[in-house]
């Protein structure tokens, strides 16, 4: 049986991990360190432990000072707060002058659920790619993401990467051919009729919508794009015109996320219809995360839906 | 401090004035108001103050740092950074130029010397707080110094930055405010009022000492005291007054961001020029 594990969960417990050998991963939070899954290294290693309070200002600023000498500093607070009110901070402080700090956003996405709407941040990956330089990253299961943290610690320069709350299948195990890589998308089921590419927790439901395809006789390609930016060009240009129709799917806004950065793509490159789907350019609200998903039509349905929608488009 | 020493200090300085004026004047725009009042901290920092600092070697990791959090003042600190040595004084002519590496605010991955890029108010001095961190960490003796507007303490940051300092008891750490009372849109007391700031810093756990900012023996002192506190940091409040050296630029808020025209930057020139051989002694 497959693993079930959040994102956030996984994160923390491969930088506890890597931090055993690297002595210059330093770990700053924002007072969310339960939350963020930081709190496993700050136990171990309370001297490389910064809590800065609420004020993520600050943190993202001391961590780019920590980064000018030499230091390896992931700066951790919930999605909204990293990409959203720090957004200037990274972008001057860090980004800027490409120093090596990793933003990490955790709770993205509707799936924060009770929280409501102020936690729900439906915007990060769009504001986070819009910044020159930043790596983007959404990896979709623990065992993508623990790979995902091995080649941030190892990557020198300014990344984002967003986490999630709940728990998921683990979904990249023992496929054939999956191997990580920073920038480069993985295909985690071949199809022929149309291409699904989704990031974060929607490449689980994608899978789900594959199969629902299957059944009809539809055969869906599944791209896992794990790395929003730099975007795996080479392989969505292959996907594109092997099945002629693209479907986006991310627990964002589909406003400038993956779905505005594949369709910015692909229309320059090979003109396939591309269907996105995400939060229709709406706020979110509090509930169980599943029924808020439900709600903003955040399941494999929807995806088999707007796959065949895309599919209808080839012959426009 | 002999009179020798402090003569070519005051040299430094007044050069310095006078490469900033042609800085701004040549590309027509840039920030003379903040950079005169800076110039004779500038001026100490990286000729008396500042340890280990190489301008052959300017990443030097044993170095004490320098961040201009107030960055827009760069027309002071390259000029004082050509002065020491860091990049040849021909380089000035293409301050603010696309043809040249010296962007508007400071940057530091084409000027060597700087050791922050900045220009958002508010953000440099987060940026010395990870530094001195990063120096306790490693347990390393170098200090970091970091240059704040009066202005700029109206940003949010500033104050986490602080709290963050002192919690973290950076005694390596020492914050100066260059308190001119003026900042773009008109005096400080009027834009948005920051004093008392020697009651805010202090209730902020920091060391505070107040210095004349245009003053090397007083501010040698307050420099000398500040590497004696310990278990906080500290920050220097020094009086200055913006577009000092400039008759007409003298506290007047008009000269925050302007540049000179042909008259004015005769006129400016003049003055720069007479205090600086009546220093050369000619």
């Amino acid at each position: 049986m497959a693993e079930n594990i959040a994102t956030r969960a996984a994160y923390g417990e491969m930088l506890l991990e890597l931090a055993a050998s690297d002595p210059d991963i330093v770990v700053l939070d924002a007072d969310l360190s339960g939350s963020t899954m930081t709190k496993g290294f700050a136990k171990a290693y309370p001297d490389r432990f910064f809590n800065m309070g609420i004020a993520e200002a600050n943190m993202m600023g001391v961590a780019a000072g920590l980064a000018t000498c030499g230091k390896k500093p992931f700066a951790n607070t919930f999605a909204m707060f990293a990409a959203g009110r720090a957004w200037e901070q990274v972008r001057n402080s860090i980004a800027y002058p490409h120093l090596n700090v990793k933003v990490i956003g955790s709770h993205g996405g509707l799936s924060v659920g009770e929280d409501g709407a102020t936690h729900q941040c439906i915007e990060d990956l769009a504001i986070m790619r819009a910044i020159p330089e930043m790596l983007v990253l959404c990896p979709c299961d623990g065992n993508e993401m623990r790979q995902a943290v091995k080649a941030l610690v190892e990557y020198n320069g300014p990344a984002y990467m967003r986490l999630g709350r709940l728990a998921v299948d683990t979904v990249t195990e023992g496929v054939e051919g999956y191997q990580f890589e920073l920038g480069k998308g993985a295909v985690l089921r071949p199809g022929t009729d149309v291409t699904i590419v989704a990031t974060g927790m929607m490449v689980q439901m994608s899978l789900r919508a594959a199969e629902l395809l299957e059944e009809e006789g539809i055969s869906a390609r599944v791209i896992d794009m794990h790395t929003i930016k730099p975007l795996d060009g080479e392989l969505l240009l292959a996907a594109a015109r092997e099945t002629g129709a693209v479907v986006t799917s991310e627990e964002h806004n589909i406003l400038g996320g993956l779905g505005g950065a594949v369709a910015e793509f692909l229309s320059q490159n090979c003109p396939v219809p591309v269907i996105r789907h995400g939060v229709e350019d709406q706020f979110g609200r509090s509930g169980k995360a599943q029924l808020v998903l439900e709600a903003y039509h955040l399941n494999p349905q929807t995806i088999f839906e707007k796959a065949k929608l895309a599919i209808a488009l080839k012959s426009c | 401090m002999n009179q020798a020493q402090l003569r070519q200090w005051e040299t430094i300085a007044a050069r310095g004035r006078l490469m900033g004026l042609d800085m701004v004047y040549r590309c027509a725009s840039g920030h003379l108001g903040g950079s005169f009042s800076a110039m004779e901290v500038f001026t100490l920092l990286y000729n008396k103050v500042m340890r280990n600092l190489d301008p052959q070697n300017p990443k030097d990791p044993t170095r004490d740092r320098f961040v201009l959090s107030k960055g827009h003042c760069t027309p002071g600190l390259y000029a004082v950074l050509a002065q020491r040595g860091f990049f040849p004084e021909t380089e000035l002519c293409c301050f603010r130029s696309i043809d040249g590496q010296l962007s508007g605010h400071a940057e530091m991955n084409h000027v060597p010397g700087v050791d922050m890029s900045t220009g958002s108010l508010g953000q440099g001095i987060s940026a010395a707080v990870g530094m001195a961190l990063a120096g306790k960490l490693d347990e390393k003796s170098y200090r970091v110094f970091a240059l704040m507007g009066d202005g700029e303490m109206a940003e949010g940051q500033v104050w986490e930055a602080a709290m963050s300092a002192a919690k973290y008891q950076l005694d390596n750490l020492c914050a100066v405010v260059d308190v001119n009372g003026l900042q773009i849109d008109g005096k400080t007391a009027d834009v948005m009022p920051s004093e008392p700031l020697d009651q805010k810093w202090a209730s902020f756990g920091w060391h505070v000492l107040k210095a004349d900012g245009h003053d090397f023996a007083s501010l040698e002192e307050a420099f000398s005291e500040a590497e004696t506190k310990k278990d906080a940091p500290t920050v220097i409040l020094i009086s200055t007054v913006k577009g000092k050296g400039v008759s007409f630029m003298e506290n007047n808020a008009d000269w925050h961001g302007k540049a000179p025209n042909d008259a004015q930057y005769q006129q400016a020139r003049v003055e720069l020029v007479n205090k600086l051989e009546q220093l050369e002694g000619k």
